[in-house]
Formats: structure tokens, C-alpha cells, sequence
């Protein structure tokens, strides 16, 4: 089914928009104009599927998770394998796109904003591909959480710039990847990472986004001749969950987003402004946030660089307000413990990320039966997690 | 009441169009370097010939500030300085002084409070208008109708990006001046003014009659003097905050004699 949103100024409802400087407004018209033109144009098209196939070897696969199966003795469970997507998650689905639709807007250099160094590594490697300068903002302090990775974008050709300002995480590093946008925007193309900031960014990551849930409905039709009962991603910006969910939004598929809780929902230490936000505007969009009574915007927690995110994309917020989805959460012990188990029973080493949802099957299967199906969105591979994971579990390396 | 708040700002524009001077405009961060300092800078900018303070209020995600108001924002903060702090910096300012304050706020300091809370509040404590520099004319519509029912002006800005389109529409929508930001980025002194400025602010002329406030990167006395000579103000911002940083305990008196020497270089 094609969906009306958002509007033309970016809302699914009261979510969305475009809450930026005046200075970068003409450039969010720009942007939308090109994105339209490019969205139906088949040479875009084309050229899109083309590297979506040969270079990040797409179709990615939904594999039976047998062994994880007979673990639980319920419902089946697929896992969808974003991790072996090339650059090892999702993220490049979206910066191959937008790379794409930065060429042909005529912009040298882009510039984009990390968390865990995926979205980084993946706008660093489209960057390459498509001969663009590149630099990348990310908070200081997960620079030291995930050096491999900041090592990874240098050796791409790109730069990464440490952001100290703030929290020194995700969100500051986006606070600085706008605060460049807004000085050099005539020149640079802003690669955003995940279906949050100001229109058209929300509907346009989710659109590349959406050839997971595209590739997934086609794949478990072909496997078990019907929809999923149960579809669970996690959810920092909500990227790999939207473009999982989009296919199947409004059918009898539950959605189910996975949120970081951190040392805990009470703990007031965690990354899931869904279940404990409020409404509020961040980065250019209005969703829900954490924030405090003044609207501050309140630091998140996660094991997970990749969900330390006090935010979400709108369109979540409207799918959550809309019951057209379920948000619940998984704390960083937890998601630790399914981060073992995947690697244990399948030989399958996931992102800490995608370790959230693998763990939330820990806590919805007692509810299944055995002719129930699970998709699970792995969204990326564990290599990059390997030294926090370490870390957490007291191991020296 | 409400028609005498909007008149405050007005007021000061057309006296100085009839005086044929420019406005001077200085921005201060409320809360900083503390709660009480920021208060004595709000009285003796004023007394030492602002015509209009703007007073910021402090953000943890000032997308639109650089280093410098970012670090002052920061301070704020960490002095517990929240949006009622602002408002009732300004009431108690209102005791003696009867300049007009614009409060510069991102937007979602005002959504969390409440579109009319915020408005009332702020007329009620003296507060003649406000500005959110992550409020495109897009989206402004459900504040400018909370603003303009208690009587704040909502102050909207226009960039040298802006097509001549949006700046027909921005000056249509602000109320009291319009504020032309000189560059593309954020605010912060910068060695130069951008050398296409007067193209910009002739640009805007010719699209508006409403006073023009120029703003982000004036810091010297000339640059303020050559500003002044194109537009109905000259805002100050970074310099002045900077300038109180480096200051410490002596910043009030650093900050009067460094409004006078602008004051000077602008009347003159
Ligand atoms: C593997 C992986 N999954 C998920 C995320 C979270 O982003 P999103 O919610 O946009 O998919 C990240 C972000 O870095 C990631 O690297």
C-alpha cells in the first residue's frame, strides 16, 4: 500500500517538518526538489539498483535461524541479514542512495554525522566510490568507544572530526555536522544517517531504506508462503526498523521497535525517547525526545554507540501515537546476553545494536506457538563491538 | 497592554529613523557569567546607549551558535539557569530599565513550555519579543499567533541564502524589525565582514519597509560604523559575551565602555 505521508512540508501528522536556520532552508527546498525528481526518474533508478546489487550485494538473505529456533521451541525465527549488507550494516543502503542524488545535484563534498562509526564507514565508502570529499563528525568520546572504526573511515580517504562540545555523542556530533551545513551550504551535501532531521531526510532515508522490508516480504512469501506474525528491529534514529516496518505497516504484521534502555528505564540512563520521552523538536524535527521540563535535551545511555541517541525519527513517533507499531526496550545486560547467544547458536556475531532485538524474542516467545514467524532485522555485524564487548564482560584483550 | 509591548520595539525604530541614527543591539546569554552579573550587564548595556537587548536563553543543542555562545550557553546551564530564570531576570530588569527586550530562544524551549504559557509569561514579565533561530516561517504560524495575542513580537530571519521569495514572506510574518543574518553559519566574531553584504541587505531593502537588524560577526567598531551605514541596527553578540568571558569580575565595566566605543563609532 502507498502511503500519503509526510505532507508536502515533511508532517505525519503533528511529527515532522523543518525546524532549521533560515540559512539552510532554501537547501532543504533544493533537496526536495531534486529528491523528487530522482525518486521516479528509471536512470536513477537503475543506477541504484545496479549498485545495490553488485556492490552491496543485495539481495542481503533472510535466513531460517534453526538453531536459535530449537533454543527457544516456539515460533520460527528468521533473521534478515543486513550484516552482511558490504561495510557490514544497513547503513549503506542510504549513503549509496544519497551519494547517488549528491552527484547528481553537483556537490563535491559531503559531510555526515556518526555514532557507533557505521554511518561514518558507510558515507566514508559511498564518498570513495563516487570520488567525494567526505568528513565526518563524531563525538569524542565515541572516537574511543570505536577507534577500529574511525581508522576505517581514514583509510576510505575520509576525516573524521572529533566533536567535544556537549556530550561528545551522536547528538552533538549532528549539532556540528548542521553547524558546517550551515556554513558551507552551497558547496557540501549533508549525508544524514537515519530517518530523523528536517524534511525531506525522514521520508528519503526511509525510502532507501525500505528495500529491506521490500526484499523481506518477497523472501518469507517465497519461504513459508505468508507474512510474518512478528517483525523486531531495533531503534537509535530508527533506519533499519522503518525501512523493515514500512512494507508491512497497516497489515496484520506487529511491528515491534526494540529501544536501548540502557542501565534501565527507571535508571533515567538510557536511549529510548519513545517509551520515556516527550514531545519535542531536535535536529530539525519534531518527535519525541528526552528532555527535561525546560526542554534540555537530556543525555541518552547505551551499551550501543548506535542507539546512544536521545531522539527518533518522526515517523516512528506518528507510527507509536497511531498504534501502528509497539516500542518497547532492551537494557545493555540484556542485550550483551543476546549478543552471546546469537554468536553461540548461529555463529553469528551481531551488532550491539542489533542485539536489542535479538533479545527482545528472549521476551515476547513464551507468548508464540510454533506455527508463528519472527523476522528479525540484523542490522549489522558485531566485529566493530568486539572490544566494548570485551570491555563489559571484564575480558583483557 | 499588548499594543504598548509591540510599540516598545516599534517605538525605538521610528524615534531613531527620525533621529536618522542606527540602533545598537547587544546580545547578552541570561545566567551568564552567573545569574546576577547577567542581570547588571542587561542594566548597564542598556544605560550605556543599547536600544535594544537582545537576551539569550540558554540550549543544550545551540545548532546555530559557534564556540562562543555555545561555552557562555554552557556556563548558563550548569548555573541552573532555566526559562523562568530568563523571565525573571527581566521582570526585575524592568525595575529600572525601559529598553526593549527580545529573548533568543531555539524553539523547543518554548514548545516544551507551552506556545501560550510562554507567551503570557513573557509579556508579563516585560519581555517585548522573541526570536527562534530554528523557526522557519513554516512552521512559525501556531507561536506567531500565541506571540501576537499577549503582545510579543515574533522575530523572524532571513539569510543570504533566502530567495527573494522567502524574504517577502519572512518580512511579512516579523513583527518590529527583521533580522538579516550577514553570513552564511553561525554566530561568532569574524575578522571581515562577508563582502557581499550590502548586495544582501539592498536585496532585502528593496523587499521590505520594516527595519533592518544586521547580525553575526560584527565585533569592531568599524565593522558596527559600516553596518550601521546600511541598516536600522547593528547586533553585537559573540564579541560582547566573549568579551565578558575574558573579563571575569571586571566584565561589567568592560562591557559599558565597549558599548560606548561602538555607540560612538555608529553615531558619528
Ligand atoms: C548496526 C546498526 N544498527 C542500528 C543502528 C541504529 O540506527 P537506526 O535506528 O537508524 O537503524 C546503527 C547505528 O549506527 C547501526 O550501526
Amino acid at each position: 500500500m502507498q502511503r500519503l505521508f509526510p505532507d508536502e512540508r515533511g508532517h505525519f501528522d503533528e511529527f515532522g517538518g523543518q525546524f532549521v536556520p533560515e540559512t539552510l532552508m532554501t537547501a532543504l527546498e533544493e533537496l526536495v526538489e531534486a529528491y523528487e525528481k530522482y525518486r521516479d526518474d528509471p536512470a536513477f533508478q537503475d543506477e541504484l539498483a545496479f549498485y545495490q546489487r553488485e556492490y552491496i550485494s543485495r539481495p542481503t538473505g533472510l535466513y531460517f535461524a534453526k538453531k536459535l529456533t530449537e533454543h527457544y521451541g516456539r515460533a520460527k525465527i528468521y533473521l534478515k541479514r543486513e550484516d552482511l549488507c558490504h561495510t557490514g550494516s544497513h547503513k549503506l543502503n542510504n549513503t549509496i542512495g544519497q551519494a547517488l542524488l549528491a552527484k547528481r545535484m553537483g556537490k563535491k563534498r559531503i559531510i555526515a554525522e556518526t555514532g557507533a562509526g557505521q554511518h561514518g564507514v558507510a558515507s566514508a565508502t559511498a564518498a570513495a566510490l563516487f570520488g567525494l570529499e567526505c568528513e565526518v563528525y563524531m563525538g569524542e568520546e565515541d572516537t574511543r568507544r570505536q577507534s577500529l572504526n574511525v581508522f576505517r573511515m581514514n583509510l576510505l580517504g575520509s576525516d573524521v572530526i572529533p566533536v567535544t562540545s556537549g556530550t561528545k555523542t551522536l547528538k552533538d556530533a549532528m549539532n556540528e555536522a548542521i553547524r558546517d551545513w550551515v556554513t558551507n551550504v552551497e558547496t557540501t551535501y549533508y549525508l544524514l544517517g537515519s530517518v530523523g532531521g528536517p524534511h525531506p531526510y525522514p521520508m528519503m532515508v526511509r525510502d532507501f531504506q525500505t528495500i529491506i522490508g521490500r526484499e523481506t516480504k518477497e523472501q518469507i512469501e517465497k519461504a513459508e508462503g505468508r507474512a510474518p506474525d512478528f517483525i523486531i528491529a531495533c531503534v537509535g534514529g530508527g533506519s533499519n526498523a522503518m525501512g523493515i516496518f514500512y512494507p508491512f505497516i497497516g497489515t496484520e504484521t506487529r511491528l515491534i521497535g526494540v529501544e536501548p534502555a540502557g542501565h534501565g528505564l527507571e535508571s533515567g540512563q538510557h536511549g529510548a525517547p519513545l517509551s520515556k520521552g516527550a514531545k519535542g523538536i531536535l535536529h530539525g524535527s519534531l518527535s519525541y525526545l528526552l528532555q527535561d521540563e525546560y526542554g534540555q535535551v537530556l543525555p541518552a545511555h547505551s551499551i550501543s554507540a548506535g542507539l546512544d541517541y536521545p531522539g527518533v525519527g518522526p515517523e516512528h513517533s506518528y507510527l507509536k501515537d497511531n498504534t501502528l507499531a509497539e516500542y518497547v526496550s532492551v537494557t545493555d545486560d540484556e542485550a550483551l546476553e543476546a549478543f552471546r547467544l546469537l554468536s553461540q547458536t548461529e555463529g553469528i556475531l551481531p551488532a550491539l545494536e542489533s542485539s536489542h532485538a535479538v533479545a527482545y524474542i528472549d521476551k515476547m516467545i513464551a507468548s508464540t506457538t510454533k506455527d508463528d514467524i519472527i523476522v528479525v532485522n540484523l542490522s549489522g555485524r558485531g566485529d566493530k563491538d568486539v572490544q566494548v564487548v570485551a570491555a563489559a564482560l571484564g575480558v583483557n584483550l | 497592554m499588548a499594543i504598548t509591548r509591540i510599540n516598545r520595539i516599534d517605538a525605538v525604530f521610528d524615534k531613531l529613523e527620525e533621529e536618522n541614527r542606527t540602533a545598537l543591539m547587544p546580545y547578552l546569554m541570561a545566567g551568564y557569567p552567573d545569574v546576577e552579573t547577567s542581570l547588571e550587564l542587561l542594566v548597564a548595556v542598556a544605560k550605556a546607549g543599547a536600544d535594544l537587548i537582545e537576551f539569550g536563553v540558554p540550549y543544550s543543542d545551540p545548532l546555530a551558535d559557534g564556540p562562543t555562545i555555545q561555552a557562555a550557553g554552557e556556563v548558563a546551564l550548569r548555573n541552573g539557569v532555566n526559562t523562568d530564570t530568563v523571565f525573571t531576570l527581566v521582570r526585575r530588569a524592568r525595575e529600572s530599565v525601559d529598553t526593549p527586550v527580545v529573548v533568543m530562544t531555539y524553539y523547543n524551549t518554548i514548545y516544551r513550555y507551552g506556545l501560550e504559557r510562554f507567551a503570557q509569561k513573557a509579556a508579563e514579565s516585560g519581555v517585548d519579543g522573541v526570536i527562534a533561530p530554528d523557526l522557519p516561517p513554516e512552521e512559525a504560524a501556531p507561536w506567531a499567533d500565541a506571540a501576537s495575542k499577549y503582545g510579543v513580537a515574533t522575530v523572524m530571519l532571513v539569510a543570504p541564502t533566502s530567495t527573494d521569495k522567502r524574504i517577502e514572506r519572512i518580512s511579512e510574518l516579523s513583527k518590529g524589525f527583521v533580522y538579516c543574518v550577514s553570513l552564511t553559519g553561525v554566530t561568532g566574531a569574524r575578522a571581515n565582514l562577508p563582502s557581499n553584504l550590502t548586495d544582501f541587505i539592498y536585496r532585502v531593502r528593496a523587499l521590505t519597509d520594516k527595519p533592518l537588524a544586521v547580525g553575526f560577526g560584527i565585533s569592531e567598531p568599524e565593522q558596527a560604523k559600516e553596518v550601521s551605514e546600511i541598516a536600522d541596527g547593528v547586533i553585537i553578540g559573540s564579541a560582547l559575551v566573549g568579551l565578558i568571558g575574558k573579563a571575569g569580575g571586571d566584565c561589567v565595566e568592560a562591557a559599558r565602555a565597549y558599548m560606548s566605543r561602538i555607540r560612538e563609532a555608529i553615531d558619528t
